[in-house]
């Protein structure tokens, strides 16, 4: 575990969640250390030509701008597992629009590790000529990897596709970040794609997913990840 | 002014106005005033022409008589001859009332429209197949006008364009948008010619050159200089109150400044926000025992309202009017005979049109009282006195133009007709804010308009502009263009929310009697009340839900925002929780600020200062030192277990904000480990946990290496990667080049709900093509806008190894003011982490159990 190392981070924030315990990296994505799994989740690859259908034009570059950022954390913590859990397409279509440098740098994370797509509403078919594996969850012992969070989920379920983000109001300001959703039942990430938006964790979306008392948000900061209760947000 | 000789004018002058016109001079009791001829002469010449004129002077009567005049013997073709532009819509109306005056009474045939954004769809369809001779309209309107088909067959017939208030929109993203207007203008009806109508400017021939079209030689347009009227009689309320050390209420001067509203006929009440106007305004009703009439303007209140308050004016009923610059430009809406200025007048030329706002008449004087609302704005109120005494002025210099108001030019040429990009690239740069763009700027801006103008990967088969066979560009669809003209413009004002009235909250969660709803459930909540007007977002995101401010002169409480709007509701809490006094808009000018820093070296000036103020600064003299004009004053000591560096550039709010971040970059490298700072229009303070003083003078910190000029590189662009203030410039590029449209067709939209961020799409553009248009036009403004990096960079080298360095044991007089401005403004830290920090802190103090506490 190299997390300390990192330059300009302070302690490893970390997470308890079943009987298993996981370090909240502050780019949002989740490791597990005793697995050697690195979950991200709400990748979004190809939002941006997505846009341009539209004739939004956004930067074409949110795709490599996203690898870029999950190379560094591949080399950081060097996984032998990478989960992405779901909508790590922004359409149907998008897998297929992967520029050909986009798609080596995801052949060159892939090789030498386990790789799985876990299907989200964006993108429930399988990636057009990439590698592994799609399943709908993934299960390691208590712990299940999907997509959608469920209402009556058992403990232990990590999940996406909220983009949670935190407001939260101080001297002179407010900020909004993103930022990880817990009460150490259930944990939602938060969104790593470059231009994937966010829904403030007040929402009533979140509101049934949580125990109120310990719910905390977990608000990505720069080389950390800041702890506060769900209370001291506000809403949008 | 004029170099014709003498004899040439006359006889010019003789034929120019026609017997008709000079009957009906006559007839009024009127002679013609000579600029009004000197117009009329250079017009018929054909000449472009700017006319500088004080209020009262006859002016829009002079940029008309040559239309008048040449439109005396009537046409029976419907053509447009005569284009009229306002900066404020009211304007253009209340030009058309006064039009129709001389045209009836000569009995001339001349049809007369306005065009605005209230025009009725039928009527702006009407005008442009069957147009007026004379119409009246606003920048927008023009180049929405501009980017139709019709626009050709429209504007052909054109022989003169008529700028109104041009000193009010030159040097802005408007004025740029406008002038390449012109410049399609000039393509479109070659013989045309310009005229400009401007109150006193610094540099007239910015201007003149503004007027004219670039390229061919440097043409400027001819200049008429109308005699300035009465000068103004002004004064400096001396207060027998407590004058305050900081803070812009002026609470201390309502009830002085009572007396004086009882005692005139009209005032108007100019301050520099709308915070301090809603504060002036509830502080005098809560004095106002004779039930005065007062009434509140400002921006954000709604339009009826506003046009309320406006007609009681024109009508007499009011006896004082609150407003900010709203009421800056324009109109005459009554018998204004007293202004007053509450708080820094921050520019003389600004000082001297809200001046002129009071007593219209030429040969008598404006009456004006300025009131500083604390005892630094007593040295630029002195100063504004002297500058508007000695006629000085200091409007802002023209600057280039921008790249993203070019961006959107293009396209709207494309939704007019196809275009060969070479010619629209001579027609731009015949526009002076673009005369210096390079063909290379241009086709990226070209580019920009038609896909995005990625260097990567391009979005070509959905590009906005396409290249047909013969090598022009056209419009893709009509979609395109459609949603082009609904996005048109250049105004980005803060992001605004409509405030709504409803039922408060307790209430509301009452009657719906939802068992499970906690304390902290915040909707839904009853929508369709009245909505009051529009407030600044950024306003509203520093509210808690809960908390109270003032809005249209009542105590409001946050309910919760929806969409696009806040939702609140009245409250019977005497005084709003947020007070929000943030410093006016608008920065010191440099000006004024040179004149400050004259008066505070020498106490010989001072003479005419109340006598707290000589005492302070005074005092100041003893304890510290009065630096020099020239020189820039570091002062440090301790004070309550921490470590203070105030300095005093006097360069306004944004350029000690920018000097702030840089500085606290730096003195964190050399270990002085600064924690926050707060910046006024005067001072900068910095504090932290080292001694600097002690370790400057051991020789381990340098303040001329912390002040060095090359903070303006790598620290520069280090802090641009995450500053809100750079984020939020840039977002304006991108609305106003088209990127992120606000408007859709079928549906409107708010920037509220622009689905991608632009700080998202900054962040990517910045690390992956950092010299895209969009950035370049971001750094550009940032050099003069919320960052105002030249100021800074010229205020550097200015001090360059003049910095007078004073170690102290305790706080000077000089920085009681930015010290108690500590917890009352925002205090920044790097990248607002400070606000997680304090947040998670807080928490981790809160849940401590109880013992350990």
């Amino acid at each position: 575990m190299k997390a300390a190392t990192r330059s300009g981070s302070t302690a490893p924030a970390y997470l308890q969640l079943a009987g298993a315990s996981f370090v909240m990296d502050p780019s949002g994505a989740l490791y597990w250390p005793e697995e050697k799994l690195l979950a991200v989740a709400d990748l979004h690859f190809e939002k941006g030509s997505a846009y341009a259908t539209r004739r939004v034009f956004l930067p074409p570059y949110d795709t490599a701008a996203t690898l870029m950022r999950l190379a560094e954390l591949v080399s950081l913590y060097e996984p032998k597992r990478i989960v992405a859990l779901g909508d790590s397409f922004h359409d149907a279509a998008a897998s297929e629009r992967l520029g050909v440098e986009d798609r080596a740098r995801i052949h060159a994370l892939q090789s030498g590790r386990d790789w799985i797509w876990i299907a989200g509403n964006h993108d429930p078919i399988r990636p057009s000529g990439l590698e592994g594996d799609v399943m709908d969850e993934l299960a390691i012992g208590r712990i299940r990897f999907r997509h959608e969070p469920r209402e009556n989920a058992s403990e232990g379920e990590i999940a996406g596709h909220l983009h949670p983000m935190a407001r939260i109001g101080g001297l002179g300001g407010t900020v909004r970040r993103r930022c990880f959703v817990s009460d150490g039942y259930r944990c939602i990430l938060p969104a790593f794609g470059a231009y994937a938006g966010g829904l403030n964790l007040r929402d009533e979306a979140f509101g049934f997913l949580f125990r109120e008392a310990d719910r905390f948000a977990h608000i990505l900061g720069r080389g950390h990840v800041y702890r506060v209760s769900h209370r001291f947000c506000l809403p949008d | 002014m004029r170099k014709a000789p003498r004899r040439q004018e006359t006889a010019l002058r003789e034929t120019a106005l026609p017997a008709r016109f000079q009957d009906w001079f006559s007839a009024r009791g009127w002679i013609p005033r000579q600029h009004q001829l000197d117009l009329l002469t250079h017009a018929q010449a054909g000449n472009d022409t700017l006319l500088i004129a004080p209020t009262g002077a006859g002016k829009t009567l002079a940029g008309f008589l040559p239309t008048l005049v040449e439109l005396e013997r009537p046409v029976n073709r419907a053509a447009l001859h005569t284009l009229y532009i306002s900066p404020l819509k009211a304007l253009a109306v209340d030009v058309h009332r006064n039009l129709q005056i001389p045209i009836a009474e000569m009995g001339l045939d001349i049809r007369v429209e306005t065009r605005t954004g209230d025009t009725s769809a039928a009527k702006r369809q009407r005008q442009r197949r069957d147009p007026p001779s004379i119409l009246l309209t606003t920048p927008e309107q023009l180049a929405l006008l501009l980017a139709t088909p019709d626009a050709r067959p429209l504007f052909s017939t054109l022989r003169r364009v008529i700028f109104d208030e041009l000193h009010a929109i030159t040097a802005s993203k408007r004025g740029d948008l406008l002038n390449l207007g012109l410049a399609r203008l000039r393509t479109l009806a070659p013989v045309m010619t310009s005229v400009g109508l401007s109150a006193t400017v610094r540099d007239p021939d910015e201007l003149r050159r503004w007027l004219a079209p670039r390229g061919c030689a440097t043409r400027l347009a001819e200049l008429v200089v109308a005699p300035a009227g009465a000068a103004p009689d002004l004064a400096i309320l001396d207060t027998s109150e407590h004058l305050p050390w900081a803070g812009h209420s002026a609470r201390h001067a309502m009830a002085e400044i009572y007396e004086r509203i009882k005692a005139a006929h009209m005032t108007l009440i100019f301050v520099n926000t709308r915070a301090q106007a809603e504060f002036v305004f509830q502080e005098l009703w809560r004095i106002n025992e004779d039930a005065l009439p007062i009434a509140l303007h400002h921006g954000s209140l709604d339009v009826a309202q506003r046009r309320r308050v406006e007609d009681a004016m024109a009508l007499g009923r009011l006896k004082a009017v609150v407003c900010t610059s709203t009421l800056d430009l324009g109109i005459d809406w009554g018998d204004v005979d007293l202004v007053i200025n509450v708080g820094a007048p921050k520019g003389a030329s600004r000082l001297m049109q809200r001046i002129g706002r009071a007593n219209h008449r030429l040969d008598e004087p404006s009456r004006a009282i300025l009131v500083p609302s604390n005892r630094f704005e007593v040295l630029e109120c002195h100063a504004a006195v002297d500058a508007a005494r000695a006629g000085t002025q200091d409007t802002a210099p023209q600057r280039a133009g921008s790249l993203d108001v070019l961006c959107q030019h293009i396209l709207g040429m494309a939704c007019a007709e196809p275009f060969d990009a070479t010619q629209l690239f001579q027609e731009v740069i015949s526009a002076e804010p673009y005369r210096g763009v390079t063909r290379e700027t241009f086709d990226d801006a070209l580019r920009f308009a038609a896909n995005g103008g990625y260097a990567l990967a391009s979005y070509d088969r959905f590009a906005k502009i396409k290249r047909t066979k013969d090598d022009l560009w056209r419009v893709a669809n009509g979609r395109v263009a459609q949603a082009y003209r609904m996005n048109v413009g250049t105004i980005v004002e803060a992001d605004m929310l409509k405030v709504r009235l409803v039922r408060g909250q307790a209430s509301a969660a009452r009657s719906k009697a939802k068992p499970d709803s906690s304390k902290t459930y915040t909707g839904p909540l009853r929508r369709g009340g009245r909505v009051l007007g529009e407030i600044e977002e950024y306003f509203i995101e520093m509210l808690a839900p809960k908390d109270t401010f003032l809005f249209g002169g009542e105590v409001l409480q946050l309910e919760g925002i929806v969409e696009n709007e806040a939702l609140v509701s009245r409250t019977f809490a005497e005084t709003p929780k947020i007070p929000s006094y943030i410093g006016g808009k608008f920065p010191l000018s440099t000006h004024l600020a040179a004149r400050v820093r004259q008066i505070l070296s020498d106490p010989r000036q001072w003479g005419d200062f109340p006598p707290q103020v000589a005492e302070w600064l005074g005092l100041q003299e003893i304890h510290s030192a009065l630096p020099a004009p020239g020189d820039l004053l570091v002062e440090t000591f301790p004070r309550a277990g921490r470590f203070y560096l105030a300095c005093y550039p006097f360069e306004g709010r944004l350029a000690h904000q920018t000097l702030g971040m840089l500085l606290t970059r730096r003195m964190e490298r050399a270990g002085l480990k600064p924690l926050g700072f707060v910046a006024n229009d005067y001072a900068l303070a910095v504090w932290g946990l080292a001694d600097i003083g002690a370790k400057v003078d051991q020789g381990l910190v340098s303040l001329d290496d912390l002040f060095s000029e090359d903070m303006l590189g790598d620290d520069l662009e280090a802090w641009l990667q995450e500053s809100a203030l750079m984020k939020r410039t840039f977002r304006n590029c991108a609305i106003i080049s088209g990127l992120i449209e606000r408007n859709f067709p079928g549906k409107e939209k708010t920037a509220r709900q622009v689905t991608i961020s632009t700080d998202l799409i900054y962040d990517v553009l910045r690390r992956h093509e950092p010299d895209h248009i969009l950035l370049r036009a971001a750094r550009a403004d940032a050099a003069t806008g919320l960052l105002d990096i030249a100021r800074l960079a010229a205020m550097l080298s200015r001090n360059r190894g003049r910095i007078v360095h004073k170690d102290l044991s305790r706080v000077s007089p000089l920085a009681v003011p930015i010290m108690l401005e500590i917890g009352r403004e925002p205090v920044y830290g790097e990248a607002r982490e400070d606000i997680l920090v304090q947040a998670e802190q807080l928490w981790a103090e809160a849940s401590l159990p109880e013992k350990t506490r």
